[in-house]
């Protein structure tokens, strides 16, 4: 599920600062943030799809447009979900981060 | 409608006795070595994978009201406030994708159990916790009272529920929810969970037969959308106009995109979804379920176009009372159209569909009640044990003022609240969802924000009248948009509205200095994963030190 290359320390027992975000790939995020974006905007714009022609097997095309965004949306959102797996690799976190936490309180 | 059919009421109740025996049997399913905290009572241990996950948020989502509901709309007033629902629930998921992952792993990190716990550590305001967490219990519910109205529909078209004796009258509701408090009370989330299996596999079922088998027995798609589009196009008695949309038209496009996007940001404000996504077990478990749970949003649209169905069929929804009543259209058109023992399976799929959602708001409200009221303001000391039995007998309490509710008010207060719920959460999102990406906010500009949002947003529903349904408040969810000039959702109005209160009162608290609270989480917990450890809290309030002015 997450690539575990980048461990809990870094070079020679340097202890990561877990109060930063973990490094991620900054362009396939971009990619990631468009594949979301894509169906939200395609939806929103009633007016490219408040039409009744053309008709697919009967179906007015406001109706078969919208159920069609329905496999699109899942796909580009599973698209998005496995770029952002290698994107952002998951930083496993340590029971050091705690002591900073609870200085903060 | 003369008499009870038996055959349907037979299938409906043994299909009924079996959910409640799994909801019971539930408490040993993945049994924990205690039920007695809100991890494992109210958050089902925090470790449902994806596919128990994607039953659950779907069983609660799609509630049995909406299953009653939209197509309700479709049949009255077409495609603008019936088939929104469908961009609505598909521009959910990409929105959800980007910021539950976060509430997950920073709820996992520090053990939070709903957005108010999330919001008091993030901002370290007490104030702006309670107004979340009040405003997510009030909102949920009239939710979980449309859930007796969904029920309620299924039992009047069966031909129960007809007498004068009010006991008489009442009494199957009555027992359907005293069944489903009891589980609730012994299993948590764990009922609902297995209970989603049973009612996910229903309405699958009987949506997939009902628009297989229904087209061709009135005359084909072709006639049913020609007969849509006729009753559209015919004025209305009232005031002369057509009587609904087929296809939106250009006066109502901004509608019909800001009631999408208006619903699809508040659905994940409310409590119950919130418990039903923290009860994954990992961060990717809440994304995997982003793009699989539109299965759900697929079979809803078709669900809608069964609104239209039934304008074809010629249904007439006509209550005990003799009153035409939009709302029983489906369970009528079941009823007119399936073999008795079809139509007993279609009404348990919609019974079913009620009790699953009605337990996950009531652990939600209770869980939202006892941490952020009872814990934050009553009992700061409460132990963990102490949590969970003070959510258990909330969540009894909780289902038993919605049951007085429907039972003693018109149900048409129900609705309205619903509406007003749906405005009044989305207040909450500039908090919670905002804060999961900065601190720039400042705490009490979001408490402004979030005010007016709410006076602004009940006001407005509040004048709006509706002279076809004869009601002069609480007509509907749009209203004029100040600036652009469009009819467009409340709840939409109101957020920019409380935006921009917040980013104002932001510039002006930071420019007088005013201190912003505490944060105690860091930037790696948004991007926590199960295994990473828990932080260790010390437990003592907030500003005890410090009162926020």
């Amino acid at each position: 599920m997450s690539a575990t290359e980048i461990g809990d320390d870094g070079p020679r027992g340097e202890v990561v600062d877990h109060d930063t975000v973990p490094p991620a790939n900054k362009g396939l995020l971009a990619v990631a943030g468009v594949l979301l974006l894509v169906p939200v905007v395609a939806l929103l714009w009633v007016g490219s799809y408040s039409r009744v022609e053309p008709r697919l097997w009967g179906f007015p095309f406001f109706i078969w447009y919208q159920f069609l965004w329905v496999f699109l949306c899942s796909a580009m959102t599973y698209t998005a979900y496995r770029i952002v797996l290698v994107a952002r690799p998951h930083r496993p976190m340590t029971e050091t981060t705690d002591e900073r936490t609870e200085g903060r309180s | 409608m003369s008499g009870v059919d038996g055959a349907a009421l037979a299938v409906l109740a043994l299909l009924f006795l079996l959910v409640t025996g799994m909801g019971f049997w539930a408490t040993r399913w993945r049994r924990p070595t205690s039920m007695e905290s809100l991890d494992e009572w109210g958050l089902g241990g925090r470790s449902f994978g994806t596919w128990i996950t994607w039953f659950l948020l779907g069983g609660d989502l799609y509630t049995a009201y909406t299953f009653v509901a939209v197509p309700a709309a479709m049949f009255a007033a077409g495609a603008v406030s019936g088939f929104f629902a469908v961009p609505y629930t598909i521009v959910l998921y990409p929105i959800i994708f980007v910021f539950m992952a976060r509430l997950w792993s920073v709820s996992h990190r520090h053990g939070y159990v709903t957005t108010a716990d999330f919001v008091r550590g993030r901002f370290g305001s007490r104030g702006l916790s309670l107004a979340v967490a009040v405003t997510g219990f009030l909102a949920t519910m009239p939710y979980i009272a449309l859930q007796l109205v969904g029920i309620q529909a299924v039992l009047e078209v069966i031909g129960l529920g007809g007498g004068s004796n009010v006991l008489a009258k009442d009494a199957p509701l009555f027992i359907a929810f005293a069944l489903l408090a009891a589980y609730t009370y012994s299993s948590g989330l764990r009922a609902p969970a297995v209970i989603a299996f049973v009612k996910d596999t229903l309405i699958y079922l009987v949506i997939i037969v009902a628009i297989v088998y229904l087209p061709t027995k009135v005359g084909g798609w072709d006639h049913i959308f020609s007969a849509a589009q006729e009753k559209m196009a015919k004025p209305n008695a009232v005031d002369g106009k057509p009587t609904g949309a087929f296809v939106p038209g250009a006066q109502a496009h901004w509608a019909y995109a800001t009631l999408g996007l208006g619903s699809a940001l508040a659905l994940f404000m409310y409590p119950h979804s919130v418990t039903a996504s923290l009860s994954a077990k990992s961060r990717n478990t809440i994304r995997r379920n982003a793009s699989i749970l539109p299965a759900y949003s697929f079979v809803l649209g078709l669900l809608a176009l069964l609104g239209w169905v039934a304008i074809a069929a010629g249904t007439k929804p006509i209550g005990l009372d003799g009153k035409p009543n939009a709302q029983l259209v489906i369970p009528q058109l079941f009823e007119d159209s399936f073999p008795s023992w079809f139509a007993g399976i279609a009404f348990a799929a919609i019974a079913i569909g009620a009790l699953v959602p009605a337990a996950i708001m009531s652990i939600a409200a209770a869980n939202t009640f006892t941490r952020n009221i009872y814990k934050e303001w009553i009992r700061p000391h409460a132990t963990v044990q102490e949590e969970a039995r003070v959510s258990k007998v909330v969540s009894l309490v909780v289902k038993a003022f919605a049951l007085v509710f429907v039972l003693v008010l018109d149900k048409q207060n129900a609705i309205n609240f619903q509406l007003l719920g749906g405005i009044w959460i989305l207040q909450t999102f500039p908090a919670v969802v905002l804060g999961l990406y900065t601190r720039w906010l400042h705490r009490w500009a979001l408490v402004a924000g979030w005010a007016v949002g709410m006076v602004y947003g009940t006001w407005e529903a509040w004048n709006v009248a509706n002279p076809r349904g004869g009601v002069e408040h609480f007509g509907g969810s749009l209203a004029q948009i100040p600036v652009i000039g469009q009819m467009g959702y409340i709840a939409m109005t109101a957020f920019v509205l409380n935006l921009l209160v917040a980013v104002v009162g932001t510039l002006v608290l930071r420019a007088t200095r005013t201190p912003a609270g505490e944060d105690e989480t860091i930037r790696g917990d948004y991007f926590a994963d199960e295994g990473d450890p828990r932080v260790q809290k010390v437990l003592q309030p907030l500003h005890q030190e410090a009162p926020n002015p």
